[in-house]
């Protein structure tokens, strides 16, 4: 076991501020790394002490893993945290800090290997007794019709080396597949440098589903699941826990496939496991596993009262887990927004840029992770998260509320933001029922192209 | 009045949180000029703090370069780390510094290596001129854009 004295943090934005809170809370000391135009921000003052990487573009400096071990070397960190994003799943880093005697907060290279390859994660998915979607590796051009007809179109034409939503298509009859495949290998070479790609099964009406789980290297716990349905282009925008209007037993099977498929890694640390719930045939499927901290790991922190990046750092330094899972009590519903700096007029298009205005209203059941202040600077080189606003309430109806009144009290200006937005989706019925699939945005957007 | 590294900072984040793209603050052998990045460059007289006898006017540059990187750095004059690294003024231990206060440099004049894991980078002068200042420590890690010498141009 390493005690975790001083923790160097390769990350910014608000998930840098949720770290800090934590550290401070456990008197770990933080060593934050930041890029030219991020040292004047929140997470640089509230730090022990930032350091400065390289300049904005992230390749010169978020992403250098080398430059990130030396800094965390220079000023005396015994861990490194990479947060989501940028290193958080490259098996570079935590070789990198293996090699040089600090402790990576994460799991293994290996882990992070075995799950990172999407073709792998199947293999080990299927082995682990996981339902997956009916597909296969393309091995050769010619035979990509036979394979496709016996899956079923439409299918998804899916890079092994993509993710979150990057490197898939969807073709739709056997006539556009030879070139689309052609063209997705070609893609998948040059975006992920891994000419690999697969065929799966396309589902019309999907809902995201995953689980939350957390391990010691030993022992797998589950800590409940996640409705993120709510999405645009696969970039998910409102997520909840607990996946509303879900039959009970197919979560109780999920929850089970989602610790058999980590128990089966050995896996230690916060990981999500994704699944594709088909609607229309009542089952679900294993996506992909992501082996770090999510965007909307707060959801589960409001309904387990778990601190997630606390489990984290506990593992990374060696503990063991102490609770149990039958021990785990699950209270209430909680509902996250992602408030980004966006047009939603322009097509969602990022908009950089000064803040002039930030006032979050103060509501019952409210939980804000943000880094704005008024004056701060957007820059371009990151993604456009502004804020989180997470509600919890004791049901689903009066957190969908309180994340009302919060966001109606809440003021971001500057840049264009999509607050109002939010809004409106809340409001719409279909939400309101509960368990909408991915399609819904999609169909809300075709309704009123300039936004609802 | 000598500035500290907080005040700087302090300076600093006014300047953020105001409407106004540049400051310019004048005390007793200190010229301070902040500018907002992307705000097109001004004339070079600005961009540069008005060279200054005293040690004390020295060391105060030396802080606003390195304490924040929206203060402009010194143009001309100084010699900043090109990325985050250990910083050596040698080639190995116990050698002589690669350049000592007082020589002559030219552009491409190695001043130092800086050490990301194990790869070594060199430093170069980058102008022609004469070395004032090392400032930077030998062996120490500097940050991106820190100071690392203080150099007088050839007029």
């Amino acid at each position: 076991m390493t005690a975790i004295m001083r923790l160097f943090i390769a990350n910014r934005g608000e998930i840098a501020v949720r770290i800090i809170g934590t550290c401070r809370g456990l008197g770990i000391e933080t060593v934050l790394a930041c890029s030219t135009v991020d040292r004047d921000m929140l997470p640089a003052r509230l730090a022990d002490r930032a350091i400065c990487i390289g300049p904005g573009p992230s390749s010169d400096s978020y992403l250098r893993a080398g430059t990130i071990v030396q800094a965390a070397l220079g000023t005396g960190c015994d861990a490194i945290h990479p947060g989501y994003g940028f290193l958080s799943e490259n098996p570079v880093l935590p070789r990198l800090a293996r090699e040089h005697g600090i402790v990576f907060v994460g799991p293994t290279a290996e882990q992070i290997e075995a799950v990172g390859d999407k073709l792998a994660a199947r293999r080990h998915a299927e082995a682990a007794g996981v339902p997956v979607l009916p597909g296969a590796a393309v091995r050769d051009i010619a035979g990509v019709a036979r394979l496709a007809a016996e899956i079923g179109f439409p299918v998804l034409v899916k890079a092994a080396g993509g993710g979150g939503g990057r490197g898939m298509s969807r073709a739709d009859h056997a006539g556009d597949l030879a070139a689309m495949v052609s063209l997705a290998i070609a893609e998948a070479s040059a975006a992920f440098g891994d000419p690999r790609v697969y065929l799966e099964r396309f589902v019309t009406s999907g809902r995201h589903v995953e689980v939350q789980i957390i391990g010691d290297g030993d022992v797998v716990l589950q800590l409940g699941d996640r409705d993120c349905s709510v999405q645009r282009r696969y970039q998910k925008l409102i997520e909840e826990a607990p996946a509303p209007d879900l039959p009970d037993a197919m979560r109780t099977a999920m929850l089970s496939a989602a610790v058999r498929f980590a128990r089966a890694l050995a896996y230690r640390g916060v990981g999500t496991v994704e699944f594709l719930v088909d609607v229309d045939r009542d089952a679900f499927y294993f996506l992909e596993m992501n082996a770090r901290i999510q965007v909307e790991h707060p959801v589960t922190e409001a309904v387990t009262g778990l601190d997630l990046v606390a489990l984290q750092l506990a593992v990374a330094s060696g503990e063991k887990l102490t609770m149990i899972q039958d021990g785990l009590a699950m209270s209430g519903h909680a509902i996250e927004c992602r408030l980004n700096a966006e047009d939603v007029r322009q097509d969602f298009r990022p908009a950089p840029g000064r803040l002039s205005r930030v006032e979050f209203g103060t509501v019952e059941g409210i939980r804000i992770d943000t880094f704005i202040e008024p004056g701060t600077m957007i820059p371009p080189y990151y993604d456009s998260l502004l804020a989180k606003v997470i509600a919890h309430g004791a049901t689903r109806g009066e957190a969908i509320g309180r994340l009302r009144s919060a966001l109606s009290a809440t003021a971001i200006e500057g840049v264009p933001t999509n607050l109002a937005f939010h809004l409106a989706v809340l409001s719409e019925p279909d939400f309101i029922r509960g368990g909408v699939d991915t399609g819904f945005l999609a169909r809300l957007m075709a309704r009123a192209p300039a936004g609802p | 009045m000598p500035l500290t590294q907080d005040d700087v900072r302090e300076i600093i984040r006014i300047l953020d949180a105001s409407t106004f793209d540049e400051l310019v603050l004048e005390t007793e052998g200190l010229k301070l000029s902040l500018r907002r990045n992307g705000v097109t460059s001004p004339s070079t007289d600005d961009a540069v703090a008005e060279p200054r006898p005293s040690a004390e006017a020295a060391s105060s540059a030396a802080v606003v370069a390195s304490s924040a990187a929206v203060a402009e750095p010194l143009a001309g004059t100084a010699i900043t780390a090109p990325l985050l690294g250990v910083f050596y003024r040698a080639p190995k231990p116990g050698a002589p510094p690669f350049v000592e206060v007082g020589q002559q440099v030219t552009p491409d004049t190695v001043v130092g290596i800086l050490e990301v894991m194990k790869l070594m980078n060199q430093v170069t002068a980058g102008v022609t001129g004469t070395i004032v200042e090392c400032v930077a420590q030998d062996g120490a890690l500097v940050e991106f854009g820190q100071l690392l010498m203080r150099l007088e141009p050839e007029a």
